[in-house]
């Protein structure tokens, strides 16, 4: 159980955004490489041999999407997905803020693996102060001829733009960024056709996650075999895991995939406040089914937490320890699915509202134990139903939550009902009694 | 926030007027005839520069209607006739990409802008109060001009429960910071100085005793818990 420090090299140094610092310390070296000494096909089969998984949530190999993109002479783009908005996620602000110059870096040299010239870094527009160190950072790119016409008088452009979104969790979700970038409301396309066919401006456009991309100069840098020796077999290379909620050091660890679930909640994280106990996770953001107790001592890999009926989506652990109640907890999620959904799909546009006020009413006393059934159908029939999965990332942790918590949403109901069966009686004063016996039966 | 029957929890009130008549006799609002339309020179030069970026000139509108709130302090119906004047776009496409973000406003709510976060880390952290704390003392110091509103996760669960202060990020916050934060905006200070992100040498504060030896190899091919990653692997740890 420990910390490593690939990702996350040189970070303690707050003088690293400037562009010479990054060059002294090796940086833009492996863009010479890549452009100098490799094809753009030996670029691309690097990182495909890498196994290098995209780090945004779904795990797709990077190398094989880029490979999606048809070959000639076109205008295909890069797109980099810096909408972090996933609750419990936090890394791609770590590497933004701290380290700009190897995503930057990254973006160019999947442009030559992509033959793509015009490449968007599409950035929160929350995280304002971590765009404006883009913003610097690509100038001096740009300055010192990385970035531009025939970089390094090679036959390879490329031109790079930090655009800043406006505020919208669905814009995480890569065919909604494409809209959101062509200035529209973001909302998700039909696929396919896939991104990789007709993407940006109905050209072709690769959309990696920004941890991905900055795995990229590595893996040209020290090789795909240095690569592979991090990490399982199907997890390779390093992992930002943020970690967060019930946890006595709440923090981004840079890990290897494949250390125990316990290791980072508590070796790392602290584990929860002293004399609290796990109660759930989140092993991969909001967005992942919880998994309890029972899970911690599985590895913390993509096919681990697949297997256990949940995933690794971008490693954001969010920790609930045994004082927190789970309806709260639920309702707060479902709030926040219900106020992100487009409003596109039916299924999720409803289904987040009608989740919303059921756990509204299992939490003021007005549900019966049948709306778990209930909230468990109307789950079922919003997972697989839209275009895009932001309706199934709330349907599949409160249908998790369900599954493994029943018995504590049963009480709640019950707990919910007595105490407003107390209240009324209370209510019913001693005269209401008298003019109800006169009254006589109903 | 503004409880409104079904509307509760994030979802922002209607906006006033939503439900008068309106009038299906009059023309569609067309492309601003740029001659006819005042624009202050540096928010055009800025729209202008923005277009310039991008392929296509729609790609603009997120940052353009940015700008211009940046300038009017809300995305007004003055506002969007200026950034359509300039786009050569209708009024109403600016107005449905600007009710579709949480950034701009619709409504003059304020220039500048609390955003407590209180999406699931936070939550669990009770940012709740933290934002009830703030609010009360706006209310009670009488601060004006400031959008003061729970929002979804910001992006800094490590700082839970934080806030973002005109996109300065705070924290850890909690109900104690209220009155200095609240101040602070009024007297058109900086916010809480030394506890954001942004400045240097900013540390979470919390307890070193569970800190981990950080390994600094660059060749990590055993595992520090025992055996190679695959041996623990073949094991099925924990299963």
């Amino acid at each position: 159980m420990s910390e490593v420090r690939i990702l996350t090299e040189h970070m303690e140094r707050d003088d690293l955004p400037q562009i010479g610092v990054y060059e002294e310390l090796g940086g833009y070296k492996p863009l010479r490489k890549a452009l100098v000494d490799l094809e753009p096909e030996e670029v691309l089969s690097q990182l495909e041999e890498s196994g290098l998984r995209g780090r945004g949530g779904a795990g797709f190999s990077m190398g094989k999407k880029a490979s999606f993109l048809p070959k000639g002479e076109m205008d295909k783009f890069i797109c980099c997905n810096a909408d972090e908005s996933e609750p419990g996620a936090f890394k791609d602000r770590l590497l933004m803020q701290k380290n700009p110059h190897r995503l930057i870096e990254g973006c160019i040299i999947a442009s030559i693996a992509a033959e793509a010239n015009k490449g968007f870094i599409f950035i929160r527009g929350e995280y304002a102060h971590q765009a404006d160190i883009l913003d610097a950072a690509v100038a001096e790119a740009y300055e010192r001829g990385y970035l531009g016409e025939r970089i390094l008088d090679s036959d390879h452009s490329f031109g790079l733009v930090v655009h800043r979104g406006q505020g919208a969790y669905i814009c995480g979700e890569e065919t909604a960024l494409l809209d959101a970038l062509e200035g529209k409301r973001g909302n998700p396309r039909l696929k396919p056709p896939f991104p990789a066919n007709q993407g940006l401006y109905q050209g072709p456009t690769l959309i990696n996650n920004v941890e991905t991309l900055c795995c990229v100069p590595m893996i040209i840098e020290r090789g795909v075999d240095w690569f592979r020796s991090m990490g399982t077999e199907q997890s390779t290379g390093p992992k930002i895991a943020s970690v967060s909620g019930d946890v006595q050091r709440p923090g981004n660890y840079e890990i290897e995939l494949g250390i125990s679930v316990r290791d980072v909640i508590y070796g790392l994280a602290g584990g929860p406040p002293e004399g609290r106990e796990v109660k759930c996770f989140f092993p991969g953001g909001s967005s992942a089914p919880i998994l309890t107790a029972d899970h911690l001592d599985l590895p913390f890999t993509y096919e681990a937490m697949a297997d256990a009926g949940s995933m690794l989506g971008t490693a954001s652990v969010i920790v609930v320890d045994d004082r927190q109640p789970l309806v709260p907890l639920a309702l707060r999620l479902a709030e926040f699915y219900r106020h992100e959904s487009c409003g596109k799909c039916v299924p999720c546009r409803e289904g987040t509202n009608w989740t919303v006020k059921m756990l509204e009413r299992i939490d003021s006393g007005e549900a019966s134990p049948m709306d778990l059934e209930i909230m468990a159908q109307v789950q079922e029939n919003i997972i697989g139903n839209c275009l895009c999965v932001l309706g199934d990332s709330m349907a599949m942790p409160i249908g998790s939550m369900i599954q493994h918590f029943r018995g504590e949403f049963e009480q709640h109901i019950a707990e919910a009902r007595e105490r407003n069966a107390r209240e009324e009686a209370a209510a019913f004063s001693a005269g209401d009694l008298a003019a109800a016996v006169e009254a006589g039966p109903a | 926030m503004q409880d409104a029957g079904d509307e509760g929890g994030l979802r922002q009130p209607l906006p006033p007027g939503w439900d008068e008549a309106v009038d299906l006799e009059a023309d569609p609002a067309v492309v601003p005839d740029p001659a006819e339309v005042e624009v202050p020179p540096e928010l055009r030069a800025r729209i202008e520069e923005l277009m310039a970026k991008y392929p296509d000139r729609h790609s603009a509108a997120l940052p353009a209607l940015g700008a211009a709130q940046d300038v009017h302090g809300w995305c007004s119906p003055e506002a969007m006739r200026q950034v359509a004047a300039v786009m050569q776009v209708t009024p109403a496409y600016l107005s449905s990409v600007a009710t579709f973000y949480d950034m701009l406003r619709t409504e003059p709510s304020g220039r500048r802008y609390v955003y407590v976060c209180t999406s699931v880390s936070c939550h669990l952290s009770d940012a709740k109060s933290v934002f009830d704390a703030i609010s009360g003392e706006a209310r009670d110091q009488g601060l004006e001009g400031v959008e003061i509103r729970e929002f979804e996760c910001l992006g800094a669960c490590d700082m839970a429960p934080m806030a973002s202060v005109d996109g300065r990020y705070v924290g850890p916050l909690s109900e104690d910071d209220a009155p200095e934060i609240v101040s602070a905006m009024k007297e058109g200070r900086q916010v809480l100085p030394g506890r954001s992100l942004e400045d240097p040498g900013y540390g979470l504060p919390w307890p070193e005793h569970a800190r981990p030896a950080v390994e600094e190899t660059l060749h990590p091919d055993v595992s520090p818990a025992g055996g190679t990653v695959k041996d623990r692997d073949e094991e099925g740890l924990g299963k």
